[in-house]
């Protein structure tokens, strides 16, 4: 087998320093019933590379890729383009074979871009302290509410509408054990009254912008009656690409920001790996989930970097730990970070501002067509459009023409009420007017 | 003088002293490299179109202020990234011998398949009929993991182990609700990792720690003895966390299940035994599997992870959305818990879209690599090599469980450094410089100092013999009381000792822009 080095002469030559007899001399603590032949296993024998990667690219070429047709899904998950360089630097072995940095002394490479990434985020965010990521925007979500929890003593979590299903769907799976989450009805293209519902056992509101649907929401007035109440503002953007263009969470008041940030950086993946970033104000530092990355000199004066206030984390802490987390999203942070230094101010504001352009020629196209109606007025790059029909199956009937045609919300709220015909559609630097042209082109004909 | 083979001088003449100061402050092959803040001046490493836009769809939130990045060209950032790879050990480059963590061989093969666009650049919600394919990788993958594990279903989102333990623990929580009962409590063992107390924790219970037997093992009679109808279940790694496999498992489960409790098997360590012992057969109910220790998937300097959990009958009900499910049309994703099968009862949903695909396509691409014997050799050769190390360094260091075999990572503690002055931390500090990551170090708690050593089946007989040799001298020279290799090691690593306490006293976790020097342009 290619990738085991031991000989069987290694093999004998080994056990006969260790005194056993066999292999299985050494399982010898295993019950003996445990121990089964390999004929137990209905599984393959061990194949060639040739034939591994013959069955594996049989599996992909059954898929369609986002590239491969006009598309135009987000919904969490965006396409865009990302830099050659990107893929080729995060596939160096010393950054992907490399694991946790808890020995700092010959890990520098790996703590001086969590460093670096850590002031992108915060930067990004107009927030003043950010952690190495947590797995996705889903889960840092739901860290947030639980850290609000902590933090304010109270229980109850205010979830808007406009947040994502998935997360809302995570938040009360984890968070709903130490308090009740509510959440408030869907209104899409509408900012749902939020406010009315904080009250004094409110720990925090969540709220999502641009939300799930596109809408760009207003946080200010979010926060301050949250504030007023003595609970907590999270903001939640799944699209990081809008912070080049839209005014930052922290600018507005969130206390925690919970992002993904696979535009950045990260391909699709069918949904993962992706990289949740999660920043906060300073104060609440010691409250953070996650790894934290700081500097500090070596035994000679110089700056390094280490992991560090790990007393928060589960290694140490066991179960009075912020939270059980015990991985950063590692390589999926390190694409973002490079990704993000070859933008840099002019490309990421440039970015954006093509994505707004593209989206906002989707929808002047959009809304030249009968029977269409777009419910987003303020969006970044990325709305929802009312069909005369049902969208699921307008959509299924788009794919067997080789377009996909956006996201029905129904997928993500199969009963939700006046959602049927809704369909969520983002447009990226990476589409084209033809891809505009065959959208409206097959949308015509599926709902006249 | 001696010549080299090209007839030049190749001996240095003079030694060039260690601590001589270089003009740049490189060392040869080792940069002294910035902040890309402080590198940053304006350029920009992608070529956009500069396009005006209106305000007038932005609803009033246009940024006002700018955001403070630096602007790099392409071979600016790529000069900066990999001159920080150089600072960074790696198994590619090293024997890695982290005992826990697995730090097995990466095939590329497994790289290149997650590239493929059909994987790599498909979107979670693109409609099922466009991603049959990928739902064809998550149901190979999820055959492979109940078949050597002989359990009947398999929860794939999770996305790492400690998730994983979540999804386990909420699955468990259900399914005693479900009984109309309320157990609040979790036994754990001393030696557990210390996500297992922390997830439990975090999954709303108590923790009761069980202590561990003079033999390593779990005292399956104090065990025994915490049982009771508030107890929801034991979290037991195994094989355990020094090392060993607990021999009384089949019994332990046994009582666990007749006190109306469940079996979490903490799966870090199933490299140990995949192939060769099903943890169905043990009376496991749920166990996570790190895709990235035991099927390889890169560890990527700290994730991302990957932690699907299989359950046993009891609790495979109970499992979160979304479920896979094989209908008329190929598979199909069941997204929402309404509308799950008959009998499935999903506890909720553990993050948003289907878990690490990525991670998916290329433990797949393992297991299709290696087979069934090639895991199972796979298996055997890490327990080989643990047995090799432990076998060949018991003389010097010590063995606190010493007497019969280990599995795959080898334990020491450290009363044979006692009286030398050298610690634990000192002992793998000057691994650093001969050019090894250190063991695992005090962990598991449940011996003094503790170093544990995990080869895995990634390193060939001269690689451990090397290691050992290394090793073998250290120890030597330790309990000689030649101590000079070990007092403020590392001296060769591109960093000295940090300084750590004045990091968690401090916090500085960002960079901030000089104000003296931004006052002044």
């Amino acid at each position: 087998m290619r990738y085991l080095p031991i000989t069987p002469d290694d093999r004998s030559a080994m056990l006969a320093k260790i005194g056993a007899p066999n292999v299985d001399a050494l399982f010898r603590d295993v019950p003996k019933s445990a121990v089964v032949a390999l004929s137990a296993f209905n599984l393959p024998d061990t194949q060639g590379e040739l034939e591994v990667e013959r069955a594996m690219s049989k599996l992909a070429a059954k898929n369609v890729a986002a590239g491969a047709a006009p598309f135009f899904c987000g919904a969490g998950a965006y396409k865009h383009h990302v830099p050659s360089a990107v893929d080729h630097l995060i596939q160096r072995s010393e950054f992907l074979t490399s694991y946790t940095p808890y020995q700092p002394e010959i890990a520098q490479g790996t703590l001086q871009y969590l460093f670096e990434f850590q002031t992108q985020v915060a930067l990004l965010t107009g927030m003043e302290v950010a952690n190495a990521s947590l797995y996705d925007g889903s889960t840092a979500t739901a860290e947030a509410v639980l850290m609000a929890q902590r933090i304010t003593k109270r229980g109850k979590a205010i979830l808007s509408g406009g947040l994502h299903p998935h997360y809302a769907e995570v938040v009360e799976t984890v968070a709903g054990l130490f308090g009740p989450v509510e959440r408030t009805p869907v209104t899409p293209g509408s900012a749902e009254d939020i406010i009315a519902l904080i009250d004094d056992q409110t720990a925090c509101v969540v709220v999502q912008s641009p939300d799930v649907f596109g809408l760009i929401r207003n946080l200010r007035p979010i926060a301050e009656a949250a504030h007023a109440r003595g609970a907590l503002l999270i903001a939640v953007v799944t699209e990081i690409v809008s912070l080049g263009l839209l005014e930052p969470p922290g600018a507005q008041g969130a206390d925690i920001v919970a992002a993904e940030g696979q535009s950045i950086g990260n391909g699709l993946n069918f949904g993962g790996p992706y990289v949740g970033l999660f920043a906060t104000r300073e104060k609440f530092l010691r409250q953070m989930p996650g790894r934290l990355c700081g500097e500090t000199v070596d035994a000679e004066g110089r700056r390094g970097f280490v992991l560090t206030l790990s007393t928060r984390e589960q290694h140490i802490r066991r179960e009075k730990a912020t939270s059980n987390i015990c991985t950063n999203s590692g390589l999926c942070t390190l694409a973002f970070t490079i990704h993000l230094s070859l933008l840099g101010e002019e490309g990421l504001t440039r970015l954006a501002r093509l994505n707004h352009a593209k989206a906002s020629a989707l929808a002047d196209r959009l809304a030249a067509l009968p029977g269409i109606e777009i419910l987003t007025g303020a969006f970044f790059n990325e709305l929802t459009v009312k069909l005369p029909k049902a969208a699921a199956p307008v959509v299924e009937a788009l794919a067997t023409k080789g377009v996909i045609a956006g996201v029905p919300v129904s997928r993500l709220l199969p009963r939700g009420k006046g959602c049927e015909n809704l369909l969520i559609l983002a447009a990226t630097e990476t589409n084209t007017d033809e891809d505009f042209d065959a959208l409206v082109l097959a949308l015509k004909e599926a709902i006249l | 003088m001696s010549m080299n083979n090209q007839g030049r001088p190749s001996g240095s003449g003079e030694a060039f002293p260690a601590s001589i100061a270089t003009i740049s402050g490189d060392r040869g092959l080792d940069h002294e490299e910035g902040l890309i803040f402080e590198l940053g001046h304006g350029a920009t490493g992608v070529d956009l179109p500069d396009v005006q836009i209106s305000d007038a769809r932005l609803g009033g939130a246009r940024r006002k202020d700018a955001i403070g990045l630096p602007g790099l060209s392409e071979p600016e950032v790529i000069r900066h990234y990999v001159r920080l790879s150089r600072k960074n050990y790696a198994i590619d480059s090293g024997l890695y011998p982290l005992g826990s963590c697995t730090m097995k061989h990466n095939p590329r093969l497994n790289e290149k398949i997650a590239r493929l666009p059909g994987f790599g650049d498909l979107h979670p919600l693109a409609p099922q009929s466009t991603t049959q394919g990928a739902l064809q990788v998550i149901s190979q993958l999820m055959n492979w993991l109940t078949t050597l594990t002989g359990m009947p279903a398999v929860a794939m989102s999770p996305k790492a182990g400690a998730h994983g333990e979540l999804c386990g623990l909420l699955a468990i929580r259900a399914a005693i609700a479900a009984r109309g009962e309320t157990r609040p409590r979790i036994l754990v063992p001393e030696s557990a990792h210390g996500t297992n107390p922390a997830t439990a924790a975090f999954a709303g219970f108590t923790v009761d720690e069980v202590p561990a037997k003079p033999n390593g093992r779990v005292d399956a009679e104090a065990l025994k003895a915490k049982l009771g109808p508030d107890v929801a279940a034991i979290m037991l790694t195994n094989p355990n966390t020094c090392g060993l496999f607990e021999g009384e498992i089949v019994d332990i489960a046994k009582a666990v299940h007749e006190a109306g409790a469940y079996f979490y098997c903490d799966g870090a360590n199933f490299n140990a035994i995949a192939g060769k012992v099903r943890p169905g057969d043990l009376g496991i109910d749920a166990m996570h599997i790190n895709l990235h220790k035991t099927f390889s998937t890169p560890h990527g300097g700290g994730g991302p992870g990957s932690g699907p959990v299989v359950l046993s009958e009891r609790l495979a009900a109970y499992a979160p959305i979304p479920l896979l499910v094989a209908g008329e049309n190929g598979l199909r994703l069941i997204e929402d818990a309404a509308d799950a099968p008959y009998g499935a009862k999903p506890f909720g949903r553990m993050c948003a879209f289907h878990g690490q695909m990525g991670m998916f396509t290329r433990a797949l691409t393992y297991m299709l690599s290696h087979g069934r014997d090639g895991v199972r050799q796979a298996s055997e050769d890490a327990v080989l090599s643990a047995n090799y190390i432990l076998a060949s360094l018991k003389d010097v260091m010590s063995a606190p469980f010493g007497d019969g075999p280990c599995m795959h990572e080898a334990l020491f503690d450290d009363s044979f450094l006692e009286g030398t002055g050298v610690t634990t931390l000192d002992f793998a500090k000057a691994m650093i410089d001969e050019g090894y990551h250190p063991m695992t170090m005090y962990f598991p708690l449940v011996v003094h100092g503790a170093m544990l050593i995990e080869p895995t089946e990634s390193e060939s007989k001269y690689s451990l013999d090397r290691f050992i040799h290394v090793l073998h001298t250290l120890a030597t020279e330790a309990r000689a009381k030649q101590t000079a290799r070990f007092a403020g090691a590392p001296h060769l690593a591109p960093r000295r000792r940090l300084d750590e306490t004045a990091a968690a006293r401090k916090p500085v976790l960002r960079w901030r822009p000089n104000p003296l020097k931004a006052a002044a342009e």
